[in-house]
């Protein structure tokens, strides 16, 4: 028999069913509250939107051959029988007994606390009765600055009241955050409009003629006009029902239980909240539920134990991180503390180590927790300690690089499939159950990936990553056809100076290859310096968008990007384009690389559109290649009061050197002329920021899907240096990445970091320098116009037509008016293609 | 089955050494928007719809050809999904497949059946 139905009580039937108890066991469950269990810890967000259903814990189905009555608590129990009567009259025999009948919020004793208008926070009910007070009043108060009582002001400002927190103690949450979080916590707390008043001790609720909330009043200072007030001034254990069969309580509250879970009498369990644990009240959910596992485990007999439990707590209040674990106020003794504060940011961080640093104790985190999932696996010692922990709560600042963290570090609960909602957890418990071991099976299995595809890389490095973790040899295959990674095959097509697909397929793959294969060794043949990418073999390589050099869109068109460099373009450059856009029927729009897009184009309308292009003096920027695209820059000292160099001259620079440059992903680069950061260069592939002495080099940035800050490789380089770096950097990184791996993944997988990094561009370890710049200086030396070349050439242009056998263009592609221009119409808007061309 | 079985009309579309290998191109043959390829290193002749039923659009002659064990196949060049060169069928997803059409060359000319 189980005496209530709440987040632990409905974790124990969980653990019980888990355990197969129902074949020896007659499970009954009684509730108090009229609803099955549900997610107390979400409550709040019932006033923004969440449903009840929504936040309900109990799937339907979940409790067949369980018998549960609701609205119906036990009101006694008759140990000497081992018998209990609920409130309705029920009566159970039992042969164990779990109480989880939770706590109750404490409501001070003050005049005027039972008053129409004063609330508690703790059941769906409560929320629906302050819901339906609050309608048409203004103001509301929390008595509380716990972790419930900030939970609670949540819940009013969602309801739109003016909300004010009163706290008895000098500061918010204190029983998890130290004086500086609490300060910043209180800071990020007013900026959302809710005031604090903290060192306040309400004394009494004034009440109006009618009897209704009308004010509260102080030990100290002035009356606070308010309409509603709830109490959150902790909890109390419910343990009246064991008080009255004569179990042993604790002096302050709560059922006494063994490590076992189990009361003064054996065969009654207590757990959650109403339990006295370990010596202490657990008043945290995953104590809780750690104490459920205990009990169903005893009961069918077990001999689990509950010796304590962690109070670690990591939660969003109001949209902002608050975080603490371990020893936060550094209680053991030679516990030493780290402070990061940061009052433009409001980021507070405070790391307690002991052991001279060597060991993680504990911590504090307000409005950045990112570090916070590592810190605890550190001071759990389920993680090894870094040397200098203390660079895991620093931000990114010169010679101290974030420490390399790849997919193991992602949280399981993070999206990794946004299409689908896939988390990695569920990815990584159906690698697990299913014994997965391709893509393939993860896509069927989980649906990541199947949406747009762009997770696929990430969901890829999971996979491996789990294989690696579970033993079974990781095979980095590029595909079927080569039983080699990019890396090796870059390295064979290198030494053997093999110049096709064809002669490398035959020489060291099988089968005919396939849409993985081909375009990877096409960019390798590429960036060693084969020039035209679309003569002879080549052209069977590419991918389309590679093939018609331009970017294939959702219904068979393309879209074109002439190169823009650094962003930089004349007004008759402008003018061309716009004549080649209304031409040619082209919807237009800017770029976030600082260009033009031009969308809509048929195939056989490219050679015509780059033609004007061309004449106007421009040329292909590279969009559809995973190549160079665009190095985005602002107008540095020629124009702003605060540029310290010409950025955009060197942003100009940057981008005629590396244009065509194939890699294994696309590039993008930045130069900012300050360290105001326009161009936002620290988002890039690679990113330069000028300085009074010169030029600081970032690496391995990104933004899109995973966003990283890259991380600082030199400084004050003057510009001949930065350029050597560069070349070396980008020829490195093309030489050693997978296939489809952006700079910033490839920098998470590298050992050693940006040390090993610096040792290889700036100190030249490896001994490959000189290589790599002259690999460089091939590439500048042979670059051409890939459109340019296609339209002075007939040959070239005559695979632009839309068929082999006929002029006319592709009727299927269709487009609708919208806001002044046209896009594509969707499948359901137009005739299907045979019916166009009957 | 989609694989044409019963031709009506064979039409007359382009002559073989129009094709360049393992890359494909689309015909118009009677209402229909047929892919073709020839592969190499063999020579064969394959002919497809042109008509990607994953995105609905007609680009399937513009994907990357190759093999999936012995399977000569296509991925369209939108979604990546791959389709069997001889038969049509999908080999990512067994439930979809698109119109297969029998292609053959007589006197070097490409000639493609239609229903």
């Amino acid at each position: 028999m189980v005496a209530g139905n709440g987040m632990v009580g409905h974790k124990l039937v969980e653990r019980l069913l888990d355990r197969d108890a129902t074949t020896d066991w007659d499970i009954v469950v009684f509730g108090e509250e009229h609803r099955p269990a549900y997610d107390r810890v979400g409550l709040s967000s019932l006033f923004s939107g969440t449903t009840v259903e929504e936040l309900s814990l109990v799937a339907p189905g979940a409790y067949d051959g369980i018998e549960l009555h609701l609205g119906d608590p036990i009101a006694s129990i008759d140990r000497d029988a081992a018998r209990a009567v609920s409130a309705g009259g029920r009566i159970v025999t039992y042969d164990a007994l779990v109480l989880a009948t939770g706590s109750v919020p404490v409501v001070p004793p003050i005049p005027g606390h039972d008053q129409p208008g004063c609330f508690v926070y703790r059941t769906i009910d409560d929320l629906d009765a302050i819901r339906a007070y609050a309608d048409g009043r203004r103001v509301g108060a929390v008595v509380g600055g716990g972790l419930l009582g900030l939970e609670a002001a949540n819940a009013l400002r969602n309801l739109g009241l003016v909300t004010h927190v009163v706290e008895f103690a000098p500061r918010l949450m204190p029983v998890q955050v130290d004086e500086g979080g609490a300060a910043a916590l209180r800071t990020l707390i007013e900026e959302l409009g809710v005031s604090v008043h903290t060192s306040m001790q309400t004394t009494e609720i004034v009440t109006d003629a009618d009897g209704h909330v009308a004010a509260m009043r102080f030990e100290e200072g002035d009356d606070l006009d308010v309409d509603l007030v709830v109490f959150s001034a902790g909890i109390r254990p419910r343990d009246e029902l064991a008080r009255g069969c004569g179990l042993e309580v604790g002096e302050r509250g709560g059922v006494v239980v063994d490590e076992r879970c189990r009361t003064s009498d054996p065969l009654i369990y207590a757990i959650g909240e109403c339990a006295l644990a370990a010596g202490r009240v657990w008043g945290l959910v995953a104590p809780g539920y750690d104490m459920a596992r205990v009990a169903a485990d005893g009961i069918v007999g077990g001999d689990a134990t509950f010796t304590g439990g962690d109070l670690s707590t990591k939660l969003k209040l109001m949209g902002v991180d608050v975080a603490s674990f371990g020893d936060a106020f550094a209680a053991t003794p030679g516990a030493e503390t780290i402070t990061y504060s940061d009052a433009v940011t409001r980021v507070y961080k405070r790391l307690v180590v002991g052991d001279g640093g060597k060991k993680v104790l504990g911590g504090v985190f307000v409005g950045d927790a990112s570090a916070y999932q590592v810190l605890v696996q550190m001071a759990r010692g389920d993680m090894p300690t870094p040397d200098d922990p203390a660079r895991l709560i620093f931000p990114d600042v010169e010679g101290n690089a974030p420490l390399a963290i790849g997919v193991d570090a992602i949280s399981p609960t993070a999206t990794i499939c946004s299409c689908n909602n896939v988390t990695k957890a569920a990815i990584c418990s159906a690698i697990a159950e299913c014994g997965l071991t391709e893509m393939g099976g993860v896509k069927t299995a989980t649906r990541a990936g199947t949406g747009c595809g762009g997770c696929v890389p990430l969901a890829t490095e999971l996979l491996k990553d789990e294989l690696r973790k579970a033993g079974v040899e990781v095979r980095n295959d590029l595909c079927e056809h080569f039983a080699y990674s990019r890396q090796e095959l870059f390295d064979i097509v290198r030494v053997h100076r093999i110049v096709s697909f064809s002669e490398l397929l035959a020489s060291h793959g099988q089968g005919r290859g396939c849409e993985i294969c081909k375009p990877a060794v096409a960019s390798m043949l590429a960036s060693m310096g084969g020039g035209y990418i679309l003569d002879g073999e080549q052209a069977t390589l590419q991918d389309t968008n590679d093939h018609f050099l331009a970017n294939l869109q959702r219904d068979g068109s393309y879209s074109v990007v002439p190169r823009v460099p650094g962003g930089e373009i004349t007004p008759d450059q402008l003018i061309a384009i716009g004549q080649a856009a209304k031409e040619f029927g082209l919807y237009t729009k800017i770029t976030g690389g600082q260009r033009i897009d031009l969308f809509g184009a048929r195939v056989d309308q490219l050679p015509g559109i780059w033609a004007r292009l061309i004449d106007a003096g421009m040329e292909s920027g590279h969009a559809y290649g995973k190549a160079l695209r665009t190095v985005k820059s602002c107008v540095g000292q020629t124009w702003c009061r605060f540029g310290v160099q010409d950025s955009t001259s060197l942003a100009i620079q940057i981008e005629l050197r590396y244009r065509g440059l194939r890699a294994p992903h696309k590039l993008k680069s930045a130069v900012s002329g300050c360290t105001r950061e326009c161009a936002e260069a620290q988002s890039k592939d690679f990113g330069v920021i000028a300085t009074e002495q010169g030029w600081n080099l970032y690496v391995c940035g990104n933004g899109g899907m995973r966003p990283q800050h890259a991380v600082l490789l030199a400084s004050d380089l003057s510009s001949d240096l930065l350029i050597r770096y560069i070349d070396r950097f980008l020829m490195f990184y093309i030489r050693t990445a997978d296939r489809l791996e952006r700079t910033a993944t490839w920098f998470d997988k590298l050992e050693g970091g940006i040390d090993y990094l610096r040792s290889v561009i700036i100190d030249d370890t490896l001994g490959i320098a000189a290589e790599l710049e002259a690999e460089m200086e091939r590439h500048v030396a042979t670059y051409e116009c890939e459109w340019k070349a296609t339209i002075d050439d007939p040959e070239r242009v005559r695979r632009f037509r839309s068929f082999i056998n006929d002029e006319r263009p592709d009727p299927t592609i269709v487009k609708l008016p919208e806001r002044a221009q046209h896009r594509p119409a969707y499948p359901h808007e137009k005739p299907t293609p045979v019916e166009v061309l009957q | 089955m989609s694989v044409i079985e019963r031709v009506t009309t064979w039409i007359e579309v382009c002559a073989f050494d129009d094709l360049v290998p393992d890359r494909g191109v689309c015909a118009l043959v009677g209402p229909y928007q047929v892919a073709l390829f020839r592969t190499s290193p063999d020579d064969a002749l394959y002919a497809l719809s042109n008509y990607d039923p994953f995105s609905g659009a007609c680009v399937l002659s513009r994907g990357i050809v190759g093999s999936k064990g012995d399977t000569p196949k296509v991925a369209s060049p939108i979604f990546k999904q791959n389709f069997d060169l001889t038969s049509g069928r999908c080999l990512d997803d067994p439930a979809v497949e698109v119109m297969a059409f029998p292609a053959r060359v007589v006197d070097g000319r490409v000639v493609v059946g239609v229903p």
